[in-house]
């Protein structure tokens, strides 16, 4: 319980600035960037082939 | 103590027909009754105890879609204990009542497998070249919301006032958690190119702090008082400020949380002091500001971000678990959601990519951006709205969500007993189970009775006011040791 409490952050608290831990971030982005291209290339072939025309007609009644 | 937090969802689902020229309550209509006719034997939805208004609508059918399949407005019971009828144009599902934010998401999900069903049974019905698209969004992008509403179940004689006043900073706020995302904007007077994307899928529709409308001039607190139980004991919180999740992370956190806050807020646990001043202002700026930076008014004069307002009552939380325990949510649920809820938090104030695979805005936001870089597209070209109104596509084959690498929470397999088996900790369970032994005895059902025809006498009426009785552990017994249901009910006594 004690650990969690600590983590909490006191509110409001805007002045402090998050401090950033250089190389493992890098390396998690490369990762995050690799998983990403890898992604878009799926995407690339998923996307409606007329998207233009897909979303001009996409139109919903309105509901609650 | 704060009493068990019973909770469900209801998610209308956007509907498109494509290759046939079907208007969509027609196609809502086809869709259910062809889930229907291939999977359970009809029970009509009794609209005994129901505001008339409510449902009772008449619509002209004008398409030539599936004649021989009946498109009058279909309301049906599920064997699950769900409800799954056409509502202001769109099909939707109520889930089932359920005990914990973990097992509505269980059946939320269920909801969605019924809907992926239903697609593929509409189209054996359909011409070759047409098909009916479900979504499962809030919004077209031009202006046209539809609801993901959730229910839970609250003391009545907590004063509404006070549920009002301290439940509005989480819902004008959680969004930063929960959100949905959305390329663009539906606010009148805001363009595309000024707000390019946003968390909620809901946030522009929004225009009173407390209400009774739910289709027009939308209240963050919804003031309908259907309880569809005991009314003198309880109440059922109508929420329809969220947006339909496709992260299972997001939608147990949703439940999860806004459980707890209501269990605070009926222990005396939350507090006054965090009211804004203006809430409806707060809850589109917040929405409309992905960096997550902007502060907002507090009524006595503080600023604070969404992100501070949601670290303050995740604190509120933790502080009620230790001095309350959270048994009226499931200690163990409670404890899931309270980590969830933390983690994402912390993930959003470090580096929001690190939550994409729990966030909803996080994980399509970063589709939409990687995407429009790669391609060198402008923040109004259409092929990022075909990737929004994509994340959202329920064919397994075109769902962007289901290639993003959210986390899966419930096993794949519970998800599929939750398509045709009730809870068993609720109600739902005597519903779901009569239902499916005895389809032919049960002329109605709805959400606190049931009526049976036992083929002598007048039809008998089964109240069912306690969300919390007719369970397994009461009832199952009786159910499996009764031949007929007319053996069931001299055995209940009714």
């Amino acid at each position: 319980m004690a650990e969690r409490t600590q983590k909490q952050k006191p509110a409001p608290s805007r002045t402090e600035e998050t401090v950033e831990a250089a190389p493992a971030v890098t390396e998690s982005g490369d990762k995050l960037k690799a998983e990403l291209d890898d992604l878009l290339d799926e995407i690339d072939g998923v996307l409606e082939t007329n998207a233009e025309d897909f979303v001009k007609s996409y139109v919903q009644k309105g509901g609650q | 103590m704060a009493i068990p937090k019973v909770c469900g969802i209801e998610t209308e689902y956007g509907i498109l027909v494509r290759g046939a020229d079907g208007n969509p309550v027609a196609a809502s209509s086809l869709l259910i009754n062809a889930y229907l006719a291939a999977y359970q034997r009809k029970v009509g939805w009794d609209f005994n105890d129901e505001h008339p208004g409510a449902d009772a609508r008449g619509f002209r059918v004008d398409d030539l879609l599936a004649p021989e399949v009946e498109t009058h407005l279909v309301n049906a019971v599920l064997t699950n204990g769900a409800r799954y009828y056409v509502d202001h144009a769109h099909p939707e599902i109520s889930t089932p009542e359920c005990r914990t934010a973990l097992d509505a998401l269980r059946f939320d999900r269920a909801a969605e497998e019924i809907v992926r069903a239903s697609m593929r049974a509409a189209s054996n019905l359909l011409p070759d070249d047409a098909e009916i698209l479900c979504h499962k969004n809030n919004s077209d992008g031009k202006g046209n919301s539809y609801g993901c509403h959730e229910n839970y179940l609250v003391a009545r004689d907590l004063p509404f006032g006070r549920l009002v006043q301290q439940i509005t900073p989480h819902f004008v706020t959680r969004q930063v958690v929960v959100g949905a995302g959305k390329v663009g904007c539906e606010f009148p007077g805001l363009s595309t190119a000024e707000v390019p994307f946003q968390l909620s899928q809901r946030a522009d529709f929004f225009e009173e702090e407390v209400g009774l409308e739910t289709t027009l001039k939308r209240p963050i607190v919804n003031t309908r008082d259907e309880p569809h139980c005991d009314p003198s004991k309880y109440r059922r919180l109508h929420v329809i400020v969220g947006d339909a999740n496709m992260s299972e992370t997001a939608t147990l956190v949703k439940l999860g949380a806004t459980s707890i806050v209501l269990a605070m807020i009926e222990d005396g646990a939350m507090g006054d002091d965090l009211a804004l001043a203006n809430p409806v202002a707060a809850i589109r700026q917040i929405s409309h500001d992905p960096s997550l930076r902007q502060t907002m008014l507090l009524r006595d004069g503080r600023r604070m971000t969404a992100m501070e307002m949601q670290f303050e009552i995740l604190a509120r939380a933790l502080e009620y678990e230790r001095s309350h325990g959270l048994a009226c949510v499931d200690s163990a649920v409670g404890r899931q959601v309270l980590e969830l809820w933390e983690s994402i938090l912390s993930g959003l104030d470090s580096e929001p990519a690190s939550v994409a695979h729990q966030v909803d805005w996080v994980a399509k936001q970063r589709v939409i951006t990687g995407y429009a870089e790669r391609h060198g597209l402008q923040p109004t070209d259409a092929r990022l709205k075909a990737l929004d109104l994509q994340y959202h596509d329920l064919r397994a084959e075109k769902c962007l969500a289901l290639r993003v690498g959210l986390d899966t929470l419930v096993d794949p397999a519970s998800v599929e007993d939750a398509m045709t088996m009730p809870p068993t900790d609720t109600r739902a369970y005597f519903r779901g189970r009569c239902l499916a032994k005895w389809p032919e005895a049960i002329v109605a059902a709805n959400w606190d009775s049931m009526v049976f025809d036992i083929g002598r006498d007048p039809l008998r009426r089964v109240p069912m006011m306690e969300p919390l009785r007719g369970t397994a552990e009461s009832v199952q017994r009786l159910i499996d040791e009764s031949s007929t249901a007319g053996e069931l009910l001299a055995k209940l006594g009714a």
